[in-house]
């Protein structure tokens, strides 16, 4: 008797997990950047349309295809066709790339989470230098939250070659955030439920990329978590909803994240103001209370014209202080979760509690989303007869995270962060695009939309909507048709790739070239995916060609 | 008279007869004015600033002079100051007993440093609110645990997800050996049945308590007989 299929208790249950798979920190750190540079709310409009038009249907299509297989990605894609496997195994690959580095974000969390239970708080205050004097130097240059993300926390080394040691630190919280990734994935994928400028044609591309990367598409998460759903799921209906709350999260973040902006360029721009009038008080002996931020101006130029050699003197120390430069840095990833915020944070009343509620949420997304990770490589594995005929469920997992953990610890280096960034921005990108690519033609065109239709239609007794039907079948394979082609024409004519690298003795990032080893390692991150789709179905023929060239197989003694 | 020029650095370079405040010992006090009336506001505690303050400074400068060997014999009226501001700064310098030479500028530092917070202290204020130019303040280090906090929490965190996960494996293996005992347990009894159907002429004995659901022996002819599973 065949086991049957571990199941959702609730169809709920599996809503929410596709929602904390999907809404993730890409929805804190990545969306309201793009709003920022693409025009603010106009960015909405390629964004909203780019939902419609790629993000749902495409979700819909990966929920159906995993609802309707009742396998994880490796074992549904063979259903649909022996060739295709590969595609499964590319996504299994991803995840298993994302995996490894997703987790580190949630290793920094907790260690900022620690840390909040300081008063004052360790990012606020420069630490004194040897001679007691005054500060490092490096924070003096820089400022107090980059110098503890930089030094206290990654303890970066100036380029991605002096690789240094592993830090010990940062290694233990990733430890800690594996350990309670095992935790939750422990008792199996069905546990994990129970908790921009219109005209800018690269605001319609980032638009589309940011959907498709922030549904968490091609991965094999979504067709893991639909393949443990009932068969008569509505999943029609939880694609729309985990869409529209994934989308939602985004912008409720950007606004949130807007006035966090806000509330920095305010502040920062008024203790520059006051820098300013304590230099000036202090150089000319004014009569304190006497220079405010309205008379600024008039007085600097009373003193220029009545002092002119002392104002020479002085002029070099005086900052332009101006609210529009602060507003406009936009920052997003680790520079915007781990040192904007963590400034503004410190400036509030009660920074702890606040301190300690953020990282706690980012916590939340982070473990939400790496929940989803590990579901779209452990399902494969144990729907494998060969693999959980040896191993537990147990087992396989507890396998799986310490691979991960071990792997990991590359990026607690001190060059880790460089590392970090190189898996973030190649390890995904356009794999995933080529992956749902076929993933979409495989369905509508090699096993047939008419009879994917009628499944469907079997299965959960709904007629599919004519609106699904022209999007997987047309628009949605041509929209990732052009980006695949706009990113990969991107890569080639920009010639070598550039990363930001942390410079201690100037205290700010400088642009650096990367060397040969880590080009290679990019082009091998990119390859090692893509290529898994035609070397099985390359295999898959092979091996077909030689059972049927040899129908009579040597007895075996 | 000669203009009267002394470098920071270097020591003084005290030539004349009069001596008169140098621009070097140069002291002001941040404040919040009120009209005409100097207040100094630190702490809660208001005062104006007075003659009688001026001496208190004076007082307190002496002072540390006196704690720095082979200048135990200066007197408050060695001290002077000049060229009060509004915003309460104004110059000082020392003289030796002789009235002849001021002391040089790197002993005085050095003095008012080591005295810098009962100094401090005297009118309530703090290394922020009272500045002495080119004193820079010895600043005061964070408190460092011996034991950082974080590591604190990181440890109770670590122990309580490590016992959650071992009481999960620990549960798992449990359910594992409950189903495996379970079905040869079912064996057993029918087993058992098998004698008792030999014992008891003929009636089928059926695991009632293991399938669940009730059947009724009265319905039970002959030719129904359960085959156990």
């Amino acid at each position: 008797m065949e086991k049957t299929r571990p199941l959702w208790a609730t169809p709920l249950q599996f809503v929410f997990a596709c929602i904390s798979y999907a809404v993730g920190l890409g929805n804190v750190w990545r969306f309201p950047y793009l709003c920022q540079m693409y025009g603010g709310g106009s960015f909405l409009v390629p964004y909203i349309i780019m939902l419609v038009v790629e993000g749902m249907p495409l979700l819909y299509l990966e929920l159906a295809v995993g609802q309707r297989m009742r396998q994880g990605s490796i074992g549904a894609w063979r259903t649909v066709s022996p060739y295709l496997s590969g595609v499964g195994v590319a996504s299994v690959v991803v995840s298993f790339f994302l995996c490894t580095y997703y987790n580190v974000i949630n290793a920094w969390a907790f260690w900022y989470l620690f840390h909040s239970f300081q008063d004052p708080l360790p990012w606020s205050v420069c630490p004194l230098n040897g001679n007691r004097t005054g500060y490092v130097e490096e924070c003096e240059k820089a400022s107090s939250t980059q110098y503890f993300w930089y030094r206290k926390t990654l303890n970066i080394s100036p380029s991605i070659q002096e690789s240094g040691a592993v830090q010990w630190e940062p290694a233990l919280c990733l430890v800690l955030a594996w350990l309670v990734v095992y935790l939750c994935i422990l008792r199996g994928t069905e546990s994990t439920g129970k908790m921009e400028q219109l005209a800018n044609p690269k605001a319609w591309i980032n638009a589309a990329t940011q959907i498709f990367f922030s549904l968490g598409l091609g991965f094999g998460s979504l067709i893991a978590f639909a393949s443990y759903n009932e068969p008569s799921n509505n999943c029609q209906k939880h694609a729309i909803i985990v869409s529209i709350i994934n989308s939602s999260t985004s912008i409720f973040a950007s606004i949130v994240t807007f006035s966090i902006y806000g509330f920095k360029a305010t502040f920062n721009y008024e203790s520059c103001l006051n820098k300013v009038i304590l230099l000036l008080t202090n150089s000319f002996d004014l009569e304190d209370g006497f220079l405010t931020a309205n008379n600024l101006e008039q007085v600097k130029d009373y003193l220029a014209s009545a002092y002119p050699s002392k104002y020479s003197e002085v002029f070099p120390q005086i900052k332009n202080c101006s609210l529009e430069s602060e507003l406009e840095t936009a920052v997003q990833g680790t520079g915007l979760a781990f040192i904007v915020y963590t400034e503004a944070i410190k400036n509030m009343k009660v920074s702890q509690l606040w301190s300690v509620l953020y990282f706690f949420m980012l916590l939340l997304l982070g473990i939400g989303s790496m929940l989803g990770n590990t579901a779209a490589i452990l399902t494969p594995l144990t729907d494998s007869k060969v693999i959980s005929s040896y191993l537990p469920k147990e087992a396989i997992s507890g396998l799986v995270c310490l691979a991960n953990c071990a792997i990991g610890m590359l990026f607690t280096m001190k060059a880790g962060s460089y590392w970090f960034d190189i898996f973030n921005d190649y390890a995904a990108t356009l794999s995933l695009l080529l992956i749902v690519l076929v993933e979409t033609v495989a369905v509508c065109y090699l096993y047939g939309l008419s009879r994917f239709e009628s499944d469907l239609k079997a299965m959960t007794g709904h007629a599919l909507n004519w609106y699904w039907k022209a999007m997987w079948g047309g628009v949605s394979p041509l929209l990732i048709i052009s980006l695949f082609i706009f990113y990969l024409s991107d890569y080639i004519i920009t010639g070598t790739l550039q990363y930001q690298a942390w410079d201690a003795a100037q205290g700010q990032l400088v642009t650096k070239d990367y060397p040969p080893h880590a080009l290679a390692v990019i082009g091998l991150l990119v390859a090692s995916s893509i290529m898994c789709i035609p070397l099985v179905a390359l295999g898959t023929l092979i091996t077909r060609r030689l059972r049927r060239g040899d129908p009579d197989p040597a007895p075996v003694a | 008279m000669e203009a009267f020029l002394i470098e920071v650095d270097g020591a003084a370079i005290g030539r004349r007869r009069n001596t008169t405040c140098g621009p070097w010992g140069r002291m002001w006090i941040r404040h919040v004015p009120v009209e005409e009336v100097l207040y100094l506001v630190s702490g809660g505690q208001e005062y104006a600033w007075d003659t009688n303050e001026e001496y208190l400074f004076k007082a307190m400068v002496a002072f540390s002079m006196r704690k720095v060997p082979n200048r135990e014999t200066t007197e408050i009226s060695h001290v002077l100051l000049c060229n009060v501001t509004q915003r309460v700064s104004f110059w000082f310098v020392v003289t030796d007993p002789s009235r002849n030479h001021t002391l040089p500028a790197v002993e005085v530092q050095s003095a008012i440093r080591m005295n810098r917070n009962r100094i401090n202290n005297a009118f309530f204020l703090n290394d922020q609110t009272l500045e002495f130019l080119r004193i820079p303040s010895t600043l005061a280090p964070p408190t460092d645990p011996s034991v950082p906090i974080w590591i604190i929490i990181f440890g109770v965190i670590f122990c309580i997800v490590l016992v959650a996960t071992m009481l999960l494996i620990l549960s798992g293996i449990q359910q594992h050996r409950r189903k495996h005992k379970g079905p040869s347990e079912m064996e057993d009894t029918e087993d058992k049945c098998e004698n008792v159907i030999t014992i008891e002429n003929g009636i089928p004995c059926d695991p009632l308590d293991m399938k669940g659901g009730h059947i009724n022996d009265a319905f039970v002819t002959e030719d129904e007989r359960l085959t156990p599973l």
